[in-house]
């Protein structure tokens, strides 16, 4: 790797992907890009793109997610920032829920007057 | 005497119309065919789309001002050309769009330089056409004028990142402004096309243009530690392309760009 990579730098376009795919800046971050829609009013998940930094993430995921006017507003989020449950932990997290009938509000009666529920 | 007066007058304003939308036609879309080049070879997937998104925002403003262009030819008699007609029969001389725009895309650098230099002058031009008497001109520039900030603000920040990035990358960027600088001069020369147009409101002297421009550019390198180019530091400045006299690389650009059109008139897919 030469110094330039190692700082998250740009080659020259001399040097084609296709021509050298190792010189590639695979050393950009990965980003996932959370947009919201015009009517929408929660920022949805999308995907995800490799940027240099923050800046640049929110003008590619621009280009790339919103070119259909699919929003109106974008979150990106540095993929290492977020904190995943691991497929390993999926039983003991979710699965003690399954048999637990009685934590959904389904054993009231829910009186005649109240509406709107 | 008066009427015949009045009707040249009026002559000499639609073939300064028809001139000023042909070179605004053509810088947007000569420099849309540049960075069409980059497609497929932009240093991230993520940079081909942003450029080919650029691409096709001057590809469409180059069709109102070229369809513009016709219609204002086909009003003074003769039928005017259309926009296929004006972009795929001309030969290179009467292309009349700046040198710079027509300069290879080099590295990205060059073509990052490119884009801050023309789209700096292209955001300040529209922004004074909003106000142009000539309502198409006003409604185009109204149009492209968001499209435009959009350009200049990537082009802007890719700047500071190249500049204000690793010793290599500055370097290169900088090698790249003083590259490009002697294109830069003609973008604001003042000539009887927009003398006459100025005077009566269509657009504004390109003169007057040099000061936001000058303003934005020295910020951005300013930020992106890079220096601008001294007298001396780099050529003379370039002039012609107004005039139809474009540089050496600009003829194989109008041959690829034509080949198709030319080869298969007519053709459809």
């Amino acid at each position: 790797m030469t110094d330039l990579e190692d700082a998250g730098g740009v080659k020259g376009a001399t040097a084609s992907r296709a021509a050298a795919p190792s010189s590639t800046p695979h050393d950009w971050p990965l980003w996932e890009v959370f947009v919201r829609g015009r009517r929408g009013l929660d920022h949805t998940h999308v995907g995800s793109l490799h940027a240099p930094d923050a800046q640049l993430a929110l003008r590619n995921a621009r280009d790339v997610y919103t070119r259909r006017q699919e929003g109106v507003s974008i979150w990106v989020v540095r993929a290492s920032d977020i904190t995943a449950t691991s497929p390993q932990e999926r039983d003991p997290f979710f699965d003690p829920a399954a048999d637990k009938v009685y934590r959904h509000p389904t054993f009231y009666t829910v009186p005649a007057e109240a509406k709107h529920l | 005497m008066t009427a015949t007066k009045a009707t040249s007058a009026e002559t000499s304003l639609r073939q300064a119309a028809i001139a000023y939308s042909l070179r605004l036609g053509d810088d947007a879309f000569i420099l849309s065919h540049r960075l069409a080049e980059w497609i497929a070879s932009a240093p991230e997937l993520e940079e081909d789309v942003a450029l080919a998104n650029i691409s096709l925002d001057l590809l469409g403003q180059a069709r109102l001002l070229l369809g513009y262009a016709g219609e204002l030819e086909g009003s003074a008699g003769a039928p005017g050309r259309s926009e296929d007609d004006l972009a795929f029969l001309r030969d290179d001389r009467a292309f009349l769009n700046c040198l710079l725009v027509e300069q290879p895309n080099g590295d990205f650098a060059a073509t990052i330089a490119r884009q801050l230099f023309f789209t700096t002058y292209q955001l300040a031009l529209y922004q004074a056409l909003l106000t142009s008497v000539d309502e198409r001109l006003a409604a185009i520039a109204a149009k492209a004028v968001k499209e435009v900030a959009y350009h200049r603000d990537h082009a802007s920040v890719w700047t500071v990142r190249l500049g204000d990035g690793t010793q290599f990358s500055r370097s290169r960027m900088q090698a790249a402004v003083i590259q490009l600088w002697p294109y830069v001069d003609e973008l604001f020369d003042s000539d009887d096309v927009t003398r006459t147009l100025a005077e009566v409101g269509v657009t504004i002297d390109p003169p007057s243009l040099r000061a936001p421009w000058d303003g934005h550019i020295r910020d951005v390198l300013a930020e992106a530690t890079l220096d601008v180019p001294e007298p001396g530091d780099t050529l003379a400045s370039r002039r012609g392309g107004r005039s139809g006299l474009h540089s050496e690389s600009f003829g194989y650009l109008i041959a690829e760009m034509q080949h198709v059109h030319r080869s298969y008139p007519g053709a459809k897919w």
